[in-house]
């Protein structure tokens, strides 16, 4: 019994609640979301110290007798997901804080934004938490609606067209997730993830694989594992930059998390690494080729996004201890530095007036500071050492290196191919943006461009932005400087995924 | 547990209707598919509740002869799920349709640019049209 674990998702629901009251007053919305998200940071870090110490907590909803309720969990692995997806969105507040005085509202009559954002909080900490599949669908609904409504906000052209594009593909894959919902149960008479585990190895192996292969559809689909990626980088750059940060370093990740979670404790005799690591490998190059080709920094960064999920499904394909405490070093690590290099480009586009490569040039000199809050996390993306991509992906190499069978050795010279392609494109950035003779930025032709989104505003960057860039700067480097321990830690959480901690804490106390 | 096979069966081809409408372009017609599927998905819950029987209330009727209530709780929460979406999704195509005049989903921008560049038959500076002979001596167009 652990009374702390609900309120990671009621409070920001209650502060949702009270942010659309204070709609009218937007410096008490600001204070009343930024506190509500500092309290979420709080309660996840004793939630992740907790589990450190005794073992995952668990808390049944309603304190239902032989464990009939709702059931929530936080292991080391969601309570470490948990923490690391709070601390990004309280900086990420923070930025559009700083942003919106001039940019959101010109967008949105009405502030919707903050009530949202607390909303799309409460539903990714529901799914990190939800120890029942049925309770994961409900947090992957709330978020998504959450996210529709973000991704669309304003309603401008390339807004609603991006929009439409991403609630027909998530409307599919949560369909499919009911359907496996309803196989799942049919097949087991629970939807208790613990329970699960416990009965899916009596099932026929036809119905085991069946079920695995849906679970595994649908959360590939949010994660955007390759062959089911091709929503992500034309959804995400329309929208403003600080929801794209959010969306790029938590949704997928949710989906990663998900996938995690019920391949390693659902199916833990079976684990499908020949597929998962083909599919890796895939994800990895045809992203990054992707993101070669673009010309926009917003979309080659998702393109890259695309590409570094691959890296997660490889540590969950090898489904070795190494392997999964690489992809969940990995997934922490790539949360902090996709959102802070999505942050950093909203800057580069305040001050540049541009997000396109063929516009930008000379922002070394226009802003030195920007160019500094550019290279730091675009390298620790490529994998430079000694920064936490390098280590994060260190663990991943010796992790298929172990592991020895010609598909690992593969997936190792395709993620060392990778980063290096990543490499490029950072540097591809740099060359062009940064470099040069600076241009001034002329209206007459930003506005022959019409994929470029509106309500853009050109300036001096506001202190708040930086310092919230800066924060989350901060936060990748001190994975590094704190990578040892940090490091252990994703080794006992992938240790306690695979010796079974979970089921028994769960059941354990259900059934006295 | 036993399931009812004309349950299942309309729920694989409501949910075959609604796959069909959603490869449609338009997003009224992409609507009314997800209303299909997800009447067809609760189908499905119905069928992995069992055989109809009295309703669950304890203390009331015996507890073997009771319908299942988790499953009819899920069908709840997903119609629900249902309405808000069918509710967001009508509003994406209005304004869709105030912007544009039609309601349907476009191509994404990569989709286009790839076609305008194929259309213009465009080809990178570095390109070398070579062609190789029979006679294994490479020829080099001009």
């Amino acid at each position: 019994m652990n009374n702390l674990l609900p309120v990671p998702v009621l409070l920001p629901m209650l502060g949702a609640a009270l942010a659309l009251m204070l709609g009218r007053r937007p410096r008490a919305q600001r204070l009343v979301s930024i506190l509500v998200l500092a309290g979420v940071v709080g309660v996840a870090g004793t939630l992740a110290l907790q589990a450190n110490a005794f073992g995952p907590q668990t808390l049944w909803v309603g304190a239902w007798p032989q464990g009939f309720g709702i059931v929530l969990v936080a292991d080391r692995l969601s309570a470490l997901m948990l923490t690391v997806a709070a601390l990004v969105t309280l900086a990420v507040l923070l930025y559009s804080a700083g942003q919106e005085d001039d940019e959101v509202k010109r967008e949105t009559p009405v502030s919707i934004f903050h009530p949202t954002f607390l909303l799309m909080c409460a539903g990714v900490s529901d799914a990190f938490l939800a120890g029942d599949l049925f309770n994961l669908f409900v947090g992957f609904e709330i978020l998504l609606f959450a996210s529709y409504v973000l991704l669309t906000m304003g309603g401008t052209g390339s807004r609603i067209r991006a929009g439409s594009i991403y609630v027909v593909v998530n409307l599919v894959s949560s369909s499919l997730f009911l359907i496996a919902l309803a196989n799942v149960y049919a097949a087991v008479g629970t939807v208790n993830l613990a329970q699960i585990a416990q009965r899916v190895p009596d099932l026929p192996e036809g119905t085991q694989a069946l079920l695995q292969f849906m679970l595994l559809i649908v959360f590939a689909i949010k994660a955007a594992v390759f062959p089911l990626s091709a929503w992500l980088p034309d959804s995400y750059p329309t929208a403003p930059a600080p929801v794209t940060a959010v969306f790029a370093g938590l949704l997928t990740k949710v989906g990663v998390y998900a996938i995690l979670r019920t391949q390693t404790l659902i199916f833990p005799h079976r684990p499908l690494t020949e597929l998962l690591l083909v599919v890796a490998a895939a994800t990895m190059i045809v992203g990054i080729l992707g993101a070669i080709a673009q010309s926009e920094i917003k979309r080659m960064l998702s393109f890259t996004l695309v590409s570094h999920i691959g890296y997660m499904i490889m540590g969950i394909g090898l489904a070795t201890q190494a392997g999964l405490a690489g992809a969940i070093f990995y997934t922490a690590h790539h949360i902090t530095i996709q959102a802070t290099l999505f942050l950093v480009v909203g800057l580069i586009q305040r001050v540049g007036g541009s997000n396109s490569l063929d516009r930008l040039s000379g922002l070394l000199i226009t802003s030195p500071l920007l160019a500094v809050l550019f290279i730091v996390p675009g390298m620790n993306l490529a994998g430079i050492p000694p920064l936490s991509g390098f280590i994060g992906k260190l663990g991943l190499l010796s992790a298929g290196v172990q592991v020895g069978t010609p598909l690992a050795w593969f997936l190792v010279a395709t993620s060392v191919v990778t980063s290096l392609l990543t490499l490029y494109c950072i540097a591809k950035v740099w060359n062009r943006a940064f470099w040069g003779t600076p241009v001034a930025y002329s209206k007459a032709v930003a506005d022959e461009d019409e994929e470029e989104p509106l309500g853009r505003s050109e300036g001096p960057m506001p202190p708040i932005m930086v310092a919230a860039t800066c924060g989350l700067i901060g936060l990748s480097l001190l994975l590094t400087v704190f990578a040892g321990p940090l490091y252990q830690y994703a080794t006992e959480a992938a240790g306690s995924l695979l010796d079974g901690a979970y089921v028994q804490a769960v059941l354990g106390e259900a059934t006295p | 547990m036993t399931g009812s096979v004309t349950l299942a069966v309309v729920a694989g081809v409501l949910i075959a209707a609604g796959v069909y409408l959603l490869t449609e372009r338009s997003l009224t017609r992409i609507l009314v598919g997800v209303l299909v599927m997800s009447n067809g998905v609760n189908i499905l819950f119905l069928v992995a509740a069992g055989p109809a029987g009295a309703p669950p209330i304890l203390d009331m009727f015996p507890i073997d002869k009771m319908i299942d209530p988790l499953p009819l709780a899920m069908v709840l929460t997903a119609i629900v799920i249902t309405m808000a979406v069918s509710a967001f999704v009508v509003t994406v195509a209005y304004r869709s349709f105030q912007l544009n005049g039609h309601d349907e989903v476009s191509d994404d921008v990569e989709d286009r640019r790839i076609r305008e560049l194929a259309e213009r038959d465009d080809v990178s500076d570095s390109y070398e049209d070579i062609g190789f002979s029979d006679t294994g001596e490479d020829r080099v167009s001009e």
